[in-house]
């Protein structure tokens, strides 16, 4: 909370894909073990312009253009890792996890445990999730929750230019593999970033809205329409508190506890499908922590269980909107424990 | 077979017999600890195969990484790792290589440049890859030599691999160890070419088939890939054919194959031949069963070691999953 004020007070605004590059820039510079990989990352910069400069700054040894082969330079990234380099491998659409999953899952994760804790993976995989424009079902989703359950990953998901740069630089620090998600259309979102280093920790929750009737809990485009709905909601007096959890795993519950034991309710937040989301995970966790303190059911708005759709219409029925989130908070206002 | 490399003294030449008869003494010693029910899991035995990774081992210098696979103690052994911290973990002791976490199939030794054993088929052709262009990175000169199986030859993340290895002119040398058998499939009807070499072609590098049942034909033909790849002009395949005599593991015992075509290995045992070879050369009868006396004894010693160190205490499973980190708040990864 201190550092995202000072954050405010700051007069610099960035979008969040300026925020990533100015991570990988900063890093890149700081250790010249970072490299990046993935595809038209280089010459192009990326198709969202998130590796711009980077070639010129720091040769094609360091920044690689590869070929369209997901799985290979995911692979590739959890071998430079184990040697003691620090790769971050860029997923074109995040999507695309799904090539690598035996790498990220079999390899990047468990290849620490495995050995005993005698090899660190410092590994970071990153790339947008393009839901909401129309992209259709295999460049939209939000797979979040399959990371989480994959013992030996972390799982970052920002939602702000300032969490994205602080994030980021963290992630590539860290010697553990990071899984680090960013809302396409959160990149050209314009937020304070200090021109100052900083970094964001990871574990540790942001409350982006504090507030006494409610507890919501969100992460990176759910922050967004949870802010939205209880600014809305400000108007009747009813003040919501938004919980940003930037990393899904770790999560941060002592902040999540600590306010539903404030609030009493709680709603989770998530573009994710609902059947084995992340919100039921948050949800379970407060139960097992807090569960004196609800005094009403908690409430999930997540994504509904079907692919994404294509069409505007359809699209928009599936993911979460703002009102969704306002009835979500509205049931759990409402509802009395029998 | 190729001839002993010029000026190749005894010593060094005793010493490649001595390391393929610790592969036969260590996986024969397995095979039955895992029947006495001290092993758990499985055990996939090398048996038969010890020329190829000794060979190729035999061609790298310290600074040379190698990754493996569940078939892996060969390629362990011959890397020049510890029988009895090898042993200790494959019968699932703290002392052992990964603290009784890894077992069999994930040996990982990083004191010894052995980056780890990987036990999803053609999982670490990718690995290699990244990790020889982070050594160049690092300013090292070191290669990274990726051996492989012949069912690992047809999954699609080795085309990725090898294509990435060589646009990356990346240090590697892939090893294929042709053993004839995946599992129960031959090698005949998984694939419509007679040399798995010849898809380095497709990549733009050298393919070469040695005979993996002469270890100094591996070395010969592995120092030369090294030598290319160390130099900068990027990776080579090479496919050891070779066979492996026991069956696929010590829990899948099932075997299909002809008991004539096993005989028709046996008779080209790639120790048998070696000894033969040396003693071709004038090395006394009295010293080769020394050799493999000795490589037993080594085994048992490791054994009667791995057997008497502690088992891993309750406790010790929540340990190990993520790295102490700075960057992360304290006590949330543990």
């Amino acid at each position: 909370m201190d550092s995202a004020r000072e954050a405010l007070l700051s007069e610099r605004e960035l979008t969040m894909s300026e925020a990533l590059n100015e991570a990988l820039h900063e890093e890149m510079r700081r250790d010249e073990k970072v490299l990046v990989i993935g595809e038209d990352i280089a010459g192009m910069g990326g198709l969202f312009q998130v590796t711009a400069g980077l070639l010129e700054q720091f040769g094609a040894r360091r920044v690689i253009d590869s070929p369209i082969s997901e799985a290979g330079i995911a692979g590739a990234g959890v071998g430079a890792a184990i040697v003691g380099c620090r790769p971050v491998v860029e997923l074109q659409i995040s999507d695309f996890v799904t090539l690598t999953m035996d790498q990220v899952v079999n390899h990047a994760a468990k290849w620490r445990y495995m050995s005993g804790g005698r090899v660190s993976v410092p590994f970071v995989i990153r790339g947008p999730i393009s839901n909401g424009i129309g992209m259709a079902a295999q460049h939209s989703q939000s797979l979040e929750a399959w990371f989480v359950h994959a013992p030996g990953l972390i799982v970052a998901m920002p939602s702000t230019p300032y969490d994205a740069k602080g994030l980021l630089k963290s992630a590539i620090r860290e010697p553990n593999p990071v899984v680090f998600l960013e809302k396409r259309l959160l990149y050209s979102r314009r937020g304070p970033v200090p021109a100052e280093e900083y970094t964001v920790p990871i574990g540790v929750a942001d409350v982006k809205r504090a507030g006494r009737d409610a507890t919501v809990v969100a992460y990176a485009q759910g922050v967004h329409l949870a802010l939205q709905a209880a600014r809305q909601l400000a108007r009747d007096e009813v003040e919501v508190e938004v919980i940003d959890v930037r990393t899904l795993k770790p999560l941060d519950l002592e902040t999540i506890a600590e306010s539903v034991r404030r609030t009493g309710r709680l709603v989770v937040v998530s573009e994710g499908a609902r059947a084995g989301g992340f919100a039921s995970e948050v949800v379970a966790r407060v139960v097992d922590e807090a569960w004196d303190a609800l005094r009403t059911a908690p409430v999930r708005v997540t994504a509904k269980d079907t692919p994404i759709p294509y069409a505007a219409a359809l699209e928009r029925e599936v993911l979460p909107q703002v009102e969704d989130v306002l009835a979500g908070i509205k049931e759990v206002l409402e509802e009395v424990h029998a | 077979m190729a001839a002993p490399a010029a000026g190749a003294d005894v010593a060094t030449l005793e010493e490649l017999l001595l390391q393929m008869w610790r592969i036969r003494a260590f996986e024969t010693r397995a095979m039955q600890l895992f029947e006495e029910k001290l092993i758990r899991g499985s055990v996939h035995p090398y048996i038969g195969m010890e020329a190829v990774a000794v060979g190729a081992c035999a061609a790298l210098g310290p600074q040379d990484y190698i990754t493996s696979t569940h078939r892996g103690h060969g390629h362990c052994i011959a890397k020049g790792l510890e029988l009895r911290l090898m042993m200790a973990e494959i019968l699932g002791r703290e002392a052992g290589y990964c603290r009784g976490k890894g077992g069999s199939m994930h040996i990982t030794a990083m004191d010894h440049n052995m980056l780890g054993a990987d036990a999803i088929v053609a999982g670490s052709t990718a690995i290699a890859v990244g990790a020889a262009h982070g050594l160049r990175l690092k300013g090292e000169d070191g290669v990274v030599l990726c051996f492989f199986g012949d069912g690992a030859s047809n999954q699609g993340l080795l085309h990725e691999a090898a294509n990435l290895a060589a646009v990356l002119d990346a240090p590697v040398v892939y090893v294929c160890e042709n053993n004839q058998w995946a599992i129960s499939t031959p090698v005949a009807t998984a694939t419509r070419i007679s040399d798995i070499a010849d898809r380095a072609a497709g990549y733009g590098f050298p393919g070469v088939v040695a005979d993996g049942n002469d270890v100094l034909e591996m070395r010969e033909v592995t120092a030369e890939a090294v030598a290319r790849a160390r130099a900068g002009e990027g990776p080579t395949l090479i496919e050891a054919k070779s066979y492996r005599i026991t069956p696929h593991s010590a829990a899948t015992q099932t075997d299909l194959r002809d008991p004539a075509e096993l005989d028709e290995w046996r008779a080209r045992d790639p120790i048998l031949r070696f000894a033969r070879r040396l003693a071709d050369d004038g090395t006394p009868a009295s010293r080769l069963e020394e050799l493999e006396a000795q490589a037993k004894a080594e085994v048992d010693a490791a054994v009667e070691w791995a057997l008497e160190s502690p088992r891993p205490e309750p406790g010790q499973e929540i340990e190990d999953v993520y790295a102490p980190s700075e960057w992360t708040a304290p006590g949330r990864l543990s």
